[in-house]
């Protein structure tokens, strides 16, 4: 019966009419209210109330605290990035490839629970390291404040970094050696190469990575939530998240975040366009044809030394908080020293099996990510074949909106999915896990997209028109073909947005209703209740998990490769 | 005069030799092509001589001075050895326009801004760049890519210049045209050229001498005209162009196609020393003739028109025979029977493959 | 089997026009050849004929078959022309074995699991891939994942096979073994081939007739290789079947001399071409080969400006009257004649085989293969 209707309708009409659909519903509409709200009041424009709120000492405070966060950290992660980069990549620094790998260990830890962490271990008077100190060296006051810009600064950077790292050692193996070479016989040493070939090639990565952390730090929640929200430091994200708290949303609160939510989208936008105007320019082409080693620089004397520092930056920025995660959470009330005699399992037991709030918690986030990653991974599938495969009018249309997602931060998914989703057009679905699926769905398209059609991509045309000139319709070529080809990447679309869900807190904490918080809202609301060790026991449990996810992503990723 | 010594030079990859005990002497001036398939060694060795690999044994030397040397742990950097290379992926950079990749090298030696201005348009002049001076490499055709290459390699003046495939990224017409430009600057420059190819007409149109190499070992080092008429094994022979090659028997002084001695016996001069009664006749295709009579008979199996070339495939016996003749020749067809005259002929033992 | 007939064929790109008012008969059972230059449009058109793209005017017949007919809202769909099609790039589907890939057409038509199987098996066997049936793609060569292709485009007995550069993407020595397959093949089989490419030595060896497009999209000249190559119809089709030489002429007391010089040629005026000798518009072609090499004082005279060798062929430019011109010889003739002629030396030349031009536009001199 359906086969028979889709028979009459053209295939590609239908899979465009239902792509343009759903990224219409899912994003396009949230973000339409958002500049709507914050734009027109009772229908008309409004731009002297845009103006005054925004001058309000207590927005423009957060929208300088968000420039100063993400500049600073943008330079930081840069300089750590390229560091590190070109030390695996260009020098002969020793273990380089178990190094290359370590250093995308920070990924792995959600940076909210990295900067509880070190508020448990820098916070002036109660932090392990702060205390240590103050005893050791009889000090009168803490060496150490974690709740300042440089410490949000410093936090993000730590988890952050290894975008700018991953973009530019990508770029450094891909780029042909002989690029360097010819430097090299034209009279030019090693650090003149770098200087004045290396370096100047690689800017457009970097320039990438660092764009990428921009654009991260500038949405993010967690860590000046958790460092910056108890001495009144505010960014964007966390205004608009104190805004709607504070007011149960009133319209005032709702408009103000709005009008900040916009600036967000806006220069989410800008700097996206500013990545791609980038990458376009050929100028920076430098793909290397056939693969050879490139030159390395002989470390000599300082090649351990150099192993060190980064053993120990790593060992700082992940084995620490890490450690102090498991350990806090052990502990029998906060505060104690972190002996053995002060450890009990009750926490982990009292989480896991009585307390309903942290047990709805991550049943609600396991169940949460793997909806919104199975829909997403599907509809991501439909929009990138319609996108990269169809000839077919209209299809203009969808490629604007497919742009959508990738700019759209998460703080404005939440408060474009209130606007869309309470009431206002017919279907209330506020307050129940039903807002946090749309809102995943819409936050995680992007990903779902990238990893489709780059999948798309590689199965080039003529293997589908091999099996219609063969005498397969569309559909049995869809079937038997395409979808065979591009299950890897499906299945990669899956994890990514599985994983980074089940840790989420950005989108989450602006949607959660009584009984549907995720493991990131339990974990941050802990933290803001002062139930710091019950946190970290949460904490540890959902490093546990993801720890496990990370391996089986990796297992399930190989197995499928090797099919193909 | 021998210029570029190598001397006993091996280089090993792990358990792979990549170049195995190569000695070559090259003359000032000359061009001298290392030819070869993918993987013998050829871009190895010139690697060696520019410096970007250490060697495991032997020694290279540029005229009076040792440039690398395994017994000496020396190794002068490939930055202080002053050749000119271009490489197969053109190697230009990107981000600099013109004439800021070809000054590169001048600007590194720390000449003056006039003497750079002259050398590098100079250089730009040579290869037909000057137009082109404030243009970047992505808005120029891959011919003008390979042309910068060139020009920021002659505008140091080198002695030797080092060319790794620099042909084989270009389309044909184009590949020709660089050929005769690479010639030419020779000409103007005077300087010695190392070549690494694949391609043997490549290699034949250019140099002065070539190299053949395979799995690391030298074949064989001669004049164009003396590798393409005399190879000196197997190998060589058809490396170099079409070739056939029979399985010959001998019986009472006279040479037959092994399984088809009743086609008669090939004529012309049988050589002296007849292994086991039993080797291989290599031959062209087109040193073949084709008769109506006179010479081993044969069967006209398959006529290929391919314009200028007739390409025949003919059986004598179960052994088939590739003959190309110029259009103007007499014409066969399919299923005509005929007869074959070698005009040149080529002997291997019959075990050697 | 199937003749393909194109009418009136007309297809545009936006405002960019491939092809106009295409008009063609592919008899039945003979191998024909569209041969042209990259972007003639002569892929749009087997993808037309293939049902990958739709005609904008026209109408196209597989046998008596109407498959496209844009003016009466009539197209068949690529899956039921019956047709083989074999793409440039392979289009091996990466994740079945050589047997599920040659298998599969005869799957989707339903025919029966062990006459299916046979039938691959011997297809399979057709191409000389007998043994490999059950080896992934990325376990072939390039030559022989074109094989797999080459099976499975013929495994369903299609009428036509339609073959877009099927070649273009392996070497040389490949190359030549394919074509020579792809002829046996189609003589075994008796199938109607269209065969598309931009290299002509494959257009000569393969086609039974060809047809060379210009940049255009129209047809310049269809005919056998032999009269494509021997009766050449204007400059461009000359100058694209291989290496070509223009001589501008013009008449002086009678003869003919290479226009604005002192060179004159040994040959007379051709018949018919008075008028355009008079208006110096004729131009005679030859190839590299077509020209003979004697002593200076005889013949033509001209000036060996660069010598190559190329091993089984030495290749000169030869200046005559300021117009270079390409000469080949073979390596025979050369060593019989006392060797290459040295760079400078001044050199006699004849024309046996000349074929004459009326000049139109600006003639570009020794073109190569495109």
């Amino acid at each position: 019966m359906i086969g028979r209707l889709l028979k009459r309708l053209s295939i590609a009409e239908v899979l465009l009419a239902l792509s343009v659909l759903v990224l219409v519903v899912v994003v396009a509409v949230p973000v339409f209210l958002i500049f709507w709200t914050a734009l027109f009041v009772d229908g008309s424009m409004n731009i002297d109330d845009i103006v005054k709120i925004l001058s309000e000492p207590d927005t423009y405070e957060a929208l300088k605290n968000s420039i100063v966060i993400a500049a600073g950290v943008t330079v930081c992660s840069t300089i750590l990035g390229v560091f590190f980069a070109w030390l695996v990549s260009r020098t002969d620094l020793p273990f380089k490839n178990t190094m290359k790998l370590l250093f995308l260990v920070p990924f792995m830890l959600p940076s909210f629970i990295g900067a509880l962490a070190w508020k448990m271990l820098l916070s002036p008077y109660s932090g392990y390291i702060n205390k240590f100190l103050m005893n050791t060296f009889d000090l009168a006051d803490p060496p150490f404040d974690i709740f300042t810009l440089w410490g949000i600064i410093a936090v993000e950077t730590m988890y952050l970094f290894p975008f700018v790292f991953i973009q530019v050692s990508g770029a450094l193996e891909r780029m042909d050696p002989t690029l360097e070479e010819s430097a090299r016989i034209s009279g030019a040493g090693l650090l003149t190469i770098t200087r004045r070939i290396t370096l100047p090639l690689m800017l457009p990565s970097i320039g990438a990575g660092a764009l990428l952390v921009a654009l991260y730090s500038l949405a993010h929640f967690g860590v000046p939530a958790i460092l910056g929200n108890e001495v009144g430091i505010y960014i964007i994200p966390t205004k608009i998240y104190e805004k709607l708290h504070q007011s149960a949303g009133s319209f005032t609160a709702i408009r103000t975040g709005t009008i900040l939510a916009s600036i967000l989208v806006i220069s989410a936008g800008l700097i996206l366009w500013a990545q791609s105007a980038i990458l376009k320019s050929g100028r920076f082409q430098v793909i290397a044809g056939k693969s050879m080693r490139p030159m390395l620089l002989k470390l000599r004397g300082l090649k351990y030394p150099l192993l060190l520092v980064s053993v120990i930056y790593l060992a700082v920025t992940v084995l620490l908080p890490t450690a102090t995660i498991f350990l806090v959470g052990g502990l029998k009330t906060y505060g104690l020293e972190l002996t053995m005699e002060n450890m009990t399992l009750d926490n982990l037991k009292y989480i896991l099996f009585e307390w309903q709030m942290t047990k709805d918690s991550i049943w609600n986030s396991f169940y949460l990510s793997l909806a919104a990653a199975f829909v997403t991974m599907l509809v991501g599938t439909l929009i990138s074949y319609v996108i990269v495969k169809m000839k077919i009018r209209g299809k203009f249309i969808l490629e604007f909106l497919g742009v959508l997602p990738f700019s759209v931060p998460g703080t404005v998914i939440a408060l474009g999915v209130i606007l869309t989703w309470s009431g206002k057009f017919g279907i209330n679905i506020y307050n129940t896990a039903w807002i946090i699926f749309v809102a995943y769905i819409a936050r995680y398209m992007a990903f779902s997209l990238k990893s489709n059609s780059a999948a798309l991509e590689q199965v080039h045309d003529s293997l589908e028109e091999a099996a219609r000139a063969c005498g397969a319709t569309h559909w049995q070529a869809l079937k038997d073909i395409v979808i065979p080809l591009i299950k890897p990447g499906m299945v990669a679309a899956f994890f990514l947005i599985f994983l980074p869900a089940l840790r989420e807190l950005t989108t989450s904490v602006l949607l959660y209703g009584p009984t549907t918080r995720t493991i990131g809202v339990a974990i941050y609301t802990l933290n803001e209740d002062g139930e710091t060790v019950y946190a970290a026991t949460l904490a540890s449990v959902a490093l546990v998990i993801i720890v496990i996810g990370h391996f089986l992503i990796k297992r399930v990723t190989r197995t499928s490769n090797e099919g193909v | 005069m021998s210029y570029v010594h190598l001397k006993n030079v091996t280089k090993r990859f792990g358990d792979v030799v990549a170049v195995n005990n190569l000695t070559m002497e090259i003359e000032k001036g000359e061009c001298f092509s290392m030819l070869g398939p993918s993987g013998c060694g050829k871009t190895t060795t010139l690697r060696m001589i520019a410096g970007f690999e250490d060697l495991d044994e032997g020694e290279i030397a540029v005229g009076e001075r040792v440039f690398s040397s395994s017994a000496k742990r020396y190794y002068l950097p490939p930055e202080k050895r002053d050749f000119g290379m271009v490489f197969q992926a053109f190697a230009v950079w990107p981000h600099l326009n013109v004439f800021d990749n070809v000054a590169f090298p001048l600007q590194i030696r720390n000449l003056s801004r006039a003497d750079i201005a002259e050398r590098a348009k100079l250089a730009l002049r040579h290869t037909g760049l000057d137009k082109y001076e404030r243009s970047y490499p992505n808005e120029l055709s891959s011919g003008q890519k390979q042309r910068i290459a060139l020009a920021r390699a002659i505008a140091i003046n080198p002695t030797v210049m080092l060319l790794d495939e620099p042909l084989s990224n270009l389309d044909p017409k184009l590949r020709e045209e660089m050929r005769f430009e690479i010639k030419d600057l020779q000409r103007k420059f005077g300087f010695t050229i190392i070549f690494v190819t694949h391609d043997q007409s490549e290699a034949m149109a250019l140099s002065d001498r070539i190299l053949v190499m395979r799995d690391g070992v030298v074949q064989q080092v001669d004049s164009p005209i003396n590798i393409y008429t005399k190879p000196a094994n197997r190998f060589i022979f058809s490396f170099i162009g079409l070739s056939n090659f029979l399985p010959v028997v001998f019986r009472n002084g006279s040479a037959f196609i092994e399984g088809a001695e009743d086609a008669g016996p090939i004529a012309g001069t049988i050589p002296a020393d007849r292994g086991n009664d039993r080797m291989l006749l290599a031959c062209r295709p087109s040193e073949i003739d084709l008769q109506k009579d006179g010479g081993v008979r044969a069967l006209v199996k398959r006529k290929v028109y391919l314009g200028d070339i007739i390409d025949y495939r003919v059986m004598v016996g179960d052994t088939e025979v590739r003959v190309q003749k110029s259009r103007r020749s007499p014409s066969f067809s399919e299923g005509e029977s005929c007869c074959l005259r070698f005009s040149q002929m080529h002997w291997y033992p019959h075990e050697d493959s | 089997m199937a003749d393909i007939r194109l009418l009136n064929v007309t297809k545009s790109y936006g405002k960019h026009r491939v092809v106009e008012g295409f008009t063609i008969e592919i008899r039945d059972g003979e191998c024909f050849t569209f041969l042209g230059p990259s972007g003639c449009g002569k892929t749009v058109v087997l993808r037309m004929i293939a049902g990958f793209e739709q005609p904008d005017e026209g109408e196209i017949f597989i046998g008596e078959r109407l498959v496209s007919a844009p003016a009466r809202r009539h197209y068949i769909p690529p899956e039921e022309r019956r047709i083989g099609v074999v793409f440039q790039d392979y289009a091996v589907w990466p994740h079945k074995t050589v047997l599920e890939n040659v298998i599969y057409p005869l799957t989707i038509q339903k025919v029966a699991k062990e006459e299916a199987s046979e039938r691959a098996l011997k297809t399979i066997a057709m191409v000389n891939l007998g043994g490999l049936e059950h080896r992934m793609p990325f376990q072939l060569s390039g030559g022989q994942q074109q094989r797999v292709a080459l099976a499975r485009a013929l495994v369903s007995r299609p009428d036509v096979m339609l073959l877009d550069e099927p070649l273009s993407n392996l070497d040389a020595n490949l190359r030549e073994e394919m074509r020579f397959e792809i002829k046996e093949l189609q003589k075994n089989t008796g199938v109607t081939i269209l065969y598309v490419t931009h290299d002509q030595e494959v257009a000569l060896a393969i086609s039974d007739r060809v047809a060379v497009m210009g940049t255009d999209g129209r047809i310049c000249q269809i005919g056998t290789p032999d009269e494509i190559y021997e009766q050449p119809i204007d400059p461009f089709v000359f100058r694209f079947m291989g290496v070509s030489n223009f001589l501008p002429l013009e008449e002086r007391e009678g003869r003919l001399f290479v226009r604005e010089s002192a060179a004159a040629l040994d040959h007379p005026i051709p018949a018919g071409r008075e008028e355009a000798v008079r208006k110096g518009r004729l131009v005679a072609g030859c190839r590299p080969f077509d020209i003979k090499l004697m002593p200076p004082g005889r013949g033509t005279q001209g000036v060996v400006q660069r010598s190559s060798y190329l091993g089984p062929i030495i290749d000169y430019a030869v200046t005559v009257g300021g117009t270079e011109l390409r000469v080949q010889q073979s390596i025979a003739e050369a060593l019989a004649g006392g060797g290459p002629l040295p760079e400078g030396s001044t050199v006699g030349l004849h024309f046996p085989d000349l074929k004459w031009f009326e000049q139109e536009g600006e003639l570009t001199q020794a073109g190569g293969a495109a």
